[in-house]
């Protein structure tokens, strides 16, 4: 039987409040969100939080808009909202394709992406499509409001740059119009962590690619990306040799490890073949083919 | 700390400490053992339940997060001295063999037919993919639940 060890439990009602809360536990304070993270970890006595500050019941920090140019996704939105929801498919075929293979409906109902991008696992699905579009992290804490790049948001496994008594309130992703996007997954069994992942939107216009974004989990990808595959395919028309010499980048800028999951060699043959499938996808649906 | 939660119906008044697991709370406390404990790592899905009608593994959940909270188990699902169709069609069906995942995948399968009362097979496989069975009945279980489609209780039922 697995127990987390004794803790201390608060439910905050508004971000303001939670915002308290954090303050008066102190240091070793965690905020719960869906918690099938960081529930297993206490019950393995991996982490031992002090006290927990539940934002469930926060609904100012769940909903999809769209503001001016971005997608704004409250911290606290549930995986089967991103799922569903019609506004981010409009915009980005990758959340639905990444959503779709994150779990299980169970988990998905409860687990939120906030809770994902802070958990910070290095097979984090929406850490990979976070990386791939280039979004934004709004973090809040006592003294103010602060926005984070998502490629600056990761600071190694399991570690973010949310700080004790800060918050994430919500992720902005720019919207770019003509963007084709995809997501590609290889795991195990259904609804594990991925063996390798790679995600990806291409604007292609008069014929070249005009702007990318690469993003990979799984296979230490820096800050879930590959800048060198961006660069590799600017400015290229979107052929199958320039895309897979972006996909062979990815691959080359990855530092996978070997583990149960599989060998190094295998994983960087799955960043380039996925990445390959992601490019072709999302630059045919740039182009609207 | 002091919860109330309502659990089919019925509120029940606990002093827990806050790292008590939901499952056990309905379990050990409550002593409604139609929910299974199963992996204890929220992978198998034998001990959901729901939460204010949202499915949850409840070895993954907090007692106190219940608080103020609509918890309905398989318990629920009978109402008025008539089984719900889902535990009809896995009568009919033979939708068990051990019976361990059973109150799991029956939560999952009501969830699934209010939401959606005509799924295909696909989206039947789909709803039960964060349960699992270990005697791999998973043909019968997917025709239980296909059974309850096709056979709705005439009065809509729902915690």
């Amino acid at each position: 039987m697995q127990t987390p060890a004794p803790v201390d439990y608060a439910k905050a009602t508004s971000v303001a409040d939670a915002l308290t809360r954090l303050g008066e536990f102190g240091e070793e304070a965690r905020v719960i969100a869906g918690g099938y993270s960081l529930l297993p970890m206490m019950k393995l006595r991996l982490a031992y939080p002090e006290a927990l500050v539940d934002i469930n019941d926060i609904p100012e920090l769940v909903g999809i808009r769209v503001e001016g140019d971005e997608i704004v996704v409250g911290a606290m939105t549930r995986h089967r909202d991103v799922l569903d929801s019609a506004v981010l498919a409009e915009h980005y075929a990758i959340f639905r394709e990444a959503e779709r293979v994150i779990a299980d409906p169970v988990v998905r109902a409860r687990g939120t992406i906030g809770g994902s991008l802070c958990q910070a696992d290095p097979a984090s699905d929406m850490s990979a499509v976070g990386s791939a579009l280039k979004g934004t992290a709004v973090v809040q804490g006592a003294s103010g409001r602060r926005s984070v790049p998502l490629r600056e948001f990761h600071q190694g496994p399991y570690e973010t740059v949310v700080g004790p008594g800060e918050l994430l309130l919500e992720i902005r992703y720019p919207i770019r119009p003509g963007a084709g996007s995809a997501y590609e997954k290889v795991e195990r069994r259904a609804g594990d962590w991925g063996v390798c992942t790679s995600g990806v939107y291409v604007v292609v216009s008069g014929g070249v690619v005009t702007d990318c974004g690469i993003g990979l989990a799984a296979v230490n990808a820096p800050h879930y990306s590959s800048p060198a595959a961006e660069a590799a395919l600017i400015g290229k028309a979107p052929t199958e040799e320039n895309l897979a010499a972006a996909a062979t980048a990815a691959s080359d800028e990855c530092e996978p490890s070997a583990d149960q999951r599989g060998p190094v060699d295998y994983k960087r043959h799955l960043a380039r073949e996925l990445t390959l499938r992601a490019l072709r996808r999302a630059s045919a649906a740039s182009q609207g083919v | 700390m002091q919860v109330t939660v309502t659990v089919n119906g019925v509120d029940h008044t606990r002093d827990v400490e806050p790292r008590t697991l939901l499952v056990h709370l309905i379990r050990d406390d409550l002593l409604l053992r139609g929910t299974h404990w199963g992996c204890d790592t929220s992978n198998c899905g034998a001990c959901t339940v729901w939460v204010d009608g949202d499915p949850v593994k409840s070895c993954t959940f907090l007692a106190v997060q219940a608080d103020g909270k609509q918890v309905r188990t398989v318990e629920g699902l009978e109402q008025g001295g008539e089984l719900d169709p889902v535990q009809q069609g896995f009568m009919q069906c033979h939708g068990l063999q051990c019976g361990y995942c059973t109150p799991g995948m029956m939560m999952v399968a009501r969830h699934l037919l209010d939401h959606n009362p005509h799924p295909s097979e696909a989206e039947i496989r789909e709803g039960i993919s964060g349960n699992l069975c270990r005697c791999t009945g998973y043909k019968n279980i997917v025709e239980s639940i296909q059974w309850a489609a096709e056979n709705p209780a005439t009065s809509e039922v729902t915690a």
